[in-house]
């Protein structure tokens, strides 16, 4: 009767909750600020704007954007100086935090055909399933599309259109403490999973004496989009495969299991038992707060990370995630682009808006505050962004990169997407891979064949 | 949980009705049409909707495909479905396990605060408070608590020695239920308490005087008098909570997300519609949904025997 006992002490923590709570709250609020380098560089003006005025001036558009670290900030920073130049008001809501959650939102809105919303920032894994829904840009922002990186106008190019601009990309790298490995003997961050495990078993066993809420190891194992990136990372670096390759599921394979199983040791050994209820932002307060030795995350968090306010500023560095024993260090291509809705009423309004947005200046100024990878390559190869962003340093960013099933799947990817997170959520929780990815496997095929 | 009132005051078996009862018939129509119509409005044509929704096979994201009819299939899929079965036998289980405990503790609450004793004003408030919270907001607060690394419940364990190393209270498995569990027991319980209190107000004191003078003891007026009092108030509290139970999603959705050990009825509802897009096998499991809480509103019914009451 484990419950019974837990509910007696629940009990009582419950009769002393309010008070418990009042200065939880309280202490939560007491997390250090994180002063913000937004302020030291501007937002860049927006060319043009004279004419923009003159035509759209006064008309009203909604954005829906980021959520995650400072995202929100950069947005509102924008917009701001978008309306400021062009009388265009552009009202910023920002988005669900968890991916999946941001597509299902967007999901109701396009098919309840509403106009509330005309510029979304879109998941690189969605434009097919949002084409039909979205404004082709090709005519008026063509031109501009040419300054991206190919192969994401390709992926945001459905049936001809080009329904999305890429905005910026995203990968997954590895951050780690370079005071700690100093300390613990280590020359190198570590080449395979085995030795990222070893080295974190013994940073954490050393650091937990002075600092016990210290773990070795964070990343994203909460059950939603996050950990099907991370997965596709363990996989394909395992040598296993990108989850479903030519039109069927490969994620049921010996060497799947054997990186999967591994995760699963380390969970509550390595890493918090808790981080199978982790995502992004977990992880980059775990790391950020001094309490990871190292961290699996998206390049955004390198300038939180960097930042005066941190604790781990000049503490720590980023290269590419290990990989297992027979395979090669890959990342999981993320990123985000920002289309137009078809229901919009105000579309050259919104079109404006996404130009100034996907523009170099704006780029530039992203990649700067906010450690965002640029998807224009002059501003990606820029000094002043190099400086800023170590990741974009050859070494890592020429990593292979593994995509999401995504051309597999059309608008059934969501649906497949959560197979594949909750099944290994599964796994973290405790479930071996064996007794898991037999079931995963079929239930992928299903879904294939659907789409 | 409206009682609905018979329309015609007119007894039936008389044949010839005066005119002043036919007009009394129509007003009372007339008097009850407004009501009928918001019924109709927010419960009936919502739930014909979705048993219709739940005969084809209708997608968010069907782009310009016309909705088919496809029978009986959702249901079919829907029969074989273990994901539904798990997700209905972990809110089954949830629901027993919060609602006899909310009852149990409700009722101690309850009789307490029933009592007369100093301070018994703002004794009722304060009991109120967890009540009071959003739910949202209670879960959030809870998560942090019962966080494995900074959780204040693991930190008070670990002082006062009732526990040997810090748990992951909400993302281990085996306590997974029990913690989201010990939550809404903790808010709902005053809500118990509340409804339980009302119907032990109404129970007249004389009987327990006079059940004094007859030398009955406490516990004897507790189960001759207290306990059949106030059954109805009893029969309201369980039926309410119980549906309620049946329908959890707010905790569940901010401690477990789209976990899926740990998905109630309602979020694997949630989730087939609005996040994979399929909305007729969606309305197939609202359907379902209905039917379980139905049969257990009939058990109640049954039991309690609220009909006659």
């Amino acid at each position: 009767m484990k419950h019974r006992r837990l509910l007696v002490l629940a009990g009582v923590v419950g009769a002393i909750a309010l008070v418990v709570s009042l200065s939880v709250a309280a202490a939560s609020s007491n997390k250090p600020a994180r002063v913000h380098k937004a302020a030291a560089i501007a937002a860049p003006k927006v060319p043009n704007a004279k004419a923009i005025k003159k035509k759209y001036g006064g008309q009203k558009i909604t954005f829906v954007g980021d959520s995650v670290g400072d995202g929100h900030k950069r947005d509102l920073a924008l917009a701001k100086r978008f309306s400021r130049d062009t009388g265009i008001k552009v009202s910023v809501v920002p988005h669900p935090a968890a991916s999946d959650q941001s597509y299902a939102q967007l999901v109701r809105a396009f098919s309840q055909k509403s106009s509330s919303i005309d510029v979304a920032m879109i998941d690189v894994v969605w434009p097919g399933a949002f084409a039909p829904y979205l404004v082709n840009l090709k005519p008026k922002l063509g031109k501009q599309s040419k300054l991206h990186i190919k192969s994401i106008v390709q992926n945001d190019t459905i049936g001809g259109k080009l329904v999305a601009m890429p905005w910026f990309g995203d990968y997954g790298i590895l951050y780690y403490r370079t005071d700690l490995l100093k300390k613990y003997n280590y020359k190198a961050p570590p080449k395979t999973w085995a030795d990222l495990f070893k080295m974190a078993r013994k940073i954490q066993t050393g650091e937990q004496k002075t600092n016990k809420n210290f773990y070795g190891f964070v990343f994203q194992g909460n059950a939603y989009e996050g950990l099907t990136c991370n997965t596709l990372e363990w996989i394909a670096s395992a040598g296993g495969g990108t989850l479903i390759q030519g039109g069927k599921a490969t994620i049921d394979n010996a060497k799947a299991r054997t990186i999967l199983d591994a995760m699963r040791v380390q969970i509550g050994k390595t890493t918090p038992r808790g981080v199978t209820s982790y995502q992004e932002d977990q992880t980059e307060h775990a790391f950020d707060d001094g309490n990871a030795a190292f961290a699996r995350n998206w390049p955004y968090q390198y300038g939180i990370g960097a930042t005066a306010g941190s604790k781990v500023k000049g503490k720590f560095n980023v290269t590419v995630l290990p990989h297992g024993a027979t395979g090669k260090s890959v990342g999981t291509v993320g990123g985000w682009q920002l289309a137009v809705s078809k229901f919009s009423k105000h579309k050259p309004a919104a079109i404006e808006f996404v130009r100034y947005m996907t523009s170099p200046a704006v780029e530039k100024f992203d990649a700067i505050t906010n450690s965002n990878v640029p998807t224009i390559v002059s501003v990606a190869k820029n000094k002043a962004v190099v400086k800023a962003n170590p990741y974009l340093k050859p070494a890592i960013a020429s990593v292979p990169r593994v995509t999401r099933p995504a051309k597999f799947l059309k608008t059934h990817y969501n649906e497949a997407s959560k197979v594949i997170y909750q099944g290994i959520n599964q796994i973290l929780n405790g479930t071996p891979a064996k007794n898991v990815l037999p079931g995963m496997q079929s239930k992928l095929n299903q879904i294939i064949k659907q789409s | 949980m409206s009682t609905v009132a018979t329309p015609a005051p007119a007894p039936r078996r008389r044949r010839r009705r005066t005119g002043l009862q036919r007009r009394q018939t129509r007003i009372g129509w007339l008097l009850l049409l407004p009501a009928l119509a918001a019924v109709g409005f927010v419960a009936i044509y919502p739930l014909g909707k979705t048993v219709y929704e739940s005969f084809t096979n209708q997608e968010f994201l069907q782009g310009l495909e016309p909705t088919k009819w496809v029978g009986l299939d959702n249901y079919r899929t829907l029969w074989h479905d273990t994901v539904f079965r798990d997700a209905a036998w972990l809110t089954i289980k949830f629901t027993l396990i919060t609602v006899s405990f909310e009852f149990v503790l409700g009722l101690i609450i309850a009789l307490v605060v029933n009592s007369n004793f100093k301070g018994r004003g703002p004794m009722r408030a304060v009991m109120l408070v967890p009540w009071a919270i959003p739910t949202v907001v209670a879960a959030k607060m809870w998560q942090w608590m019962l966080d494995d690394v900074f959780g204040v419940v693991n930190d008070l364990g670990m002082k006062l020695h009732i526990l040997s190393h810090p748990y992951a209270w909400i993302s281990d498995p085996a306590t997974a239920l029990g913690s989201v569990c010990a939550v809404d027991i903790w808010k709902t319980t005053p809500f118990v308490a509340l409804l339980l209190l009302a119907g032990l107000q109404v129970i007249p004191r004389d009987l327990y005087e006079a059940a004094s003078v007859d030398g009955a003891s406490q516990l004897q007026q507790f189960w001759r008098i207290t306990l059949p009092l106030l059954r109805p108030a009893i029969a309201v509290t369980l039926i309410f909570r119980t549906l309620d139970a049946l329908r959890v999603f707010d905790v569940f959705s901010v401690f477990f997300g789209n976990r899926p050990d740990t998905q109630t009825m309602a979020i694997y509802a949630q989730s087939t519609i609005v996040g994979d897009g399929h909305v007729g096998y969606g309305a197939a499991i609202s359907v379902a949904i209905f039917l379980i809480i139905s049969v257990f509103v009939v058990i109640y019914m049954t039991f309690m025997r609220v009909t006659e009451e």
